[in-house]
């Protein structure tokens, strides 16, 4: 529990997180191996398929395979740890008409409801909050348990519209596509 | 007597001429642009085209192989055939090299090329940021030096017609050929 801890205090004490404590029974996973995890994206620009990820995000969780309904889950993630493929980019997409990280240096997300589909599936729904706006998200998630840990993978794919990343000149979605697709790689231990 | 190059050959010639001329201007033009929208459609559209390019440059490779150039005029001195076969080679080398290093430095620079948004061509190398200035480099060297022959070429062509008063511009554009 005090790596939990250490985590919950690392992310500032959001209510959100806060509550994840309660259900960490002993057989679940709480301790993100952040190293090991990894957040990545891709998307199309005029048909070419580029991908990124970013560098610094602090997720927390708390999963017992055997109460998966109970599972619960939260990242916080540091928009300018943005590798969006050249300095370039990174540049652009920390700006304003993108994340505009000044005003707006974190992404949110905050799980909802976990439900079981049996056999290492599970389908995660939640809030993501970039940018100020929020919408419910869902994403189909598997999980394999290797003895004292565990790995969380899932994808989903937002519309940047939606969270009014690219603004202005860049709300055109004919050369950056509006489908973003975010992949996660979530490692933790017990 | 009247030499010509083959309809074909014209035709690849001159194609390729006003291509290089438009995609060699929207280079120069577009890499000094803001990142923008419309700087990512016009690297999309110079792309399209040095691969629209690359394919025509191999037909008429093949084309020239298999079809003799009409011969130079006979009072030209030894060092002025060697001297325009030399170009002549050279320009062909550009041809190829001049796509292949752009498309080289797509990959490196971790752009994959997919000709017209719809067919993508392998990566030839691995996204590696060194090599992609590196190849930038050689893409903007490579393109200089064709330029630099491209005018000579035509400057040239433009000597022979006007001073040396010979066939060696109009076997490419018969329009041009005097009525004698």
């Amino acid at each position: 529990m005090h790596s939990l801890r250490r985590t919950l205090a690392s992310l500032g004490a959001t209510l959100a997180l806060a509550a994840l404590a309660a259900p960490a029974g002993a057989a679940g996973f709480a301790t993100v191996d952040h190293a090991s995890s990894r957040i990545g994206f891709g998307y199309t620009q005029m048909g070419v398929g580029m991908d990124g990820s970013f560098g610094k995000f602090t997720a927390a969780l708390a999963f017992d395979p055997a109460r998966p309904e109970q599972g619960r889950a939260a990242l916080e993630l540091k928009l300018a740890s943005i590798d969006a493929g050249s300095a370039e980019a990174n540049d652009e997409v920390r700006g304003k008409d993108w994340f505009n990280t000044a005003a707006f240096p974190l992404a949110r997300f905050e799980s909802s409801r976990i439900k079981s589909l049996g056999e290492g599936r599970l389908q995660l729904d939640g809030k993501l909050t970039i940018k100020g706006k929020t919408h419910a998200i869902s994403a189909p998630v598997t999980y394999k348990v290797d003895g004292r840990r565990a790995s969380f993978d899932g994808t989903f794919t937002i519309k940047r519209s939606d969270y009014a990343i690219g603004e202005g000149q860049w709300a055109d979605v004919g050369i950056v596509a509006d489908e973003i697709r975010i992949d996660f790689h979530i490692v933790a231990g017990q | 007597m009247r030499h010509r190059y083959t309809t074909t050959a014209i035709s690849l010639h001159w194609l390729i001429a006003i291509g290089i001329a438009g995609t060699f201007s929207l280079g120069l033009y577009m890499h000094e642009l803001p990142l923008s929208p419309t700087k990512l459609q016009l690297y999309s559209w110079h792309k399209w085209a040095g691969v629209s390019l690359f394919a025509l440059i191999v037909v008429r490779l093949l084309w020239r192989a298999t079809h003799a150039a009409p011969p130079l005029p006979a009072q030209m001195p030894a060092l002025q055939r060697l001297a325009a076969n030399a170009t002549h080679w050279a320009l062909y080398a550009l041809m190829v090299a001049v796509p292949l290093s752009g498309w080289l430095m797509s990959s490196a620079k971790g752009f994959q090329t997919v000709w017209f948004g719809v067919l993508p061509l392998p990566d030839l190398v691995a996204k590696d940021a060194a090599l992609g200035d590196l190849l930038q480099d050689v893409h903007e060297a490579l393109n200089l030096t064709m330029l630099g022959l491209v005018l000579l070429h035509a400057a040239a062509a433009l000597k022979h017609h006007f001073i040396d008063r010979d066939d060696v511009l109009t076997r490419m554009l018969p329009a041009l050929e005097r009525n004698e």
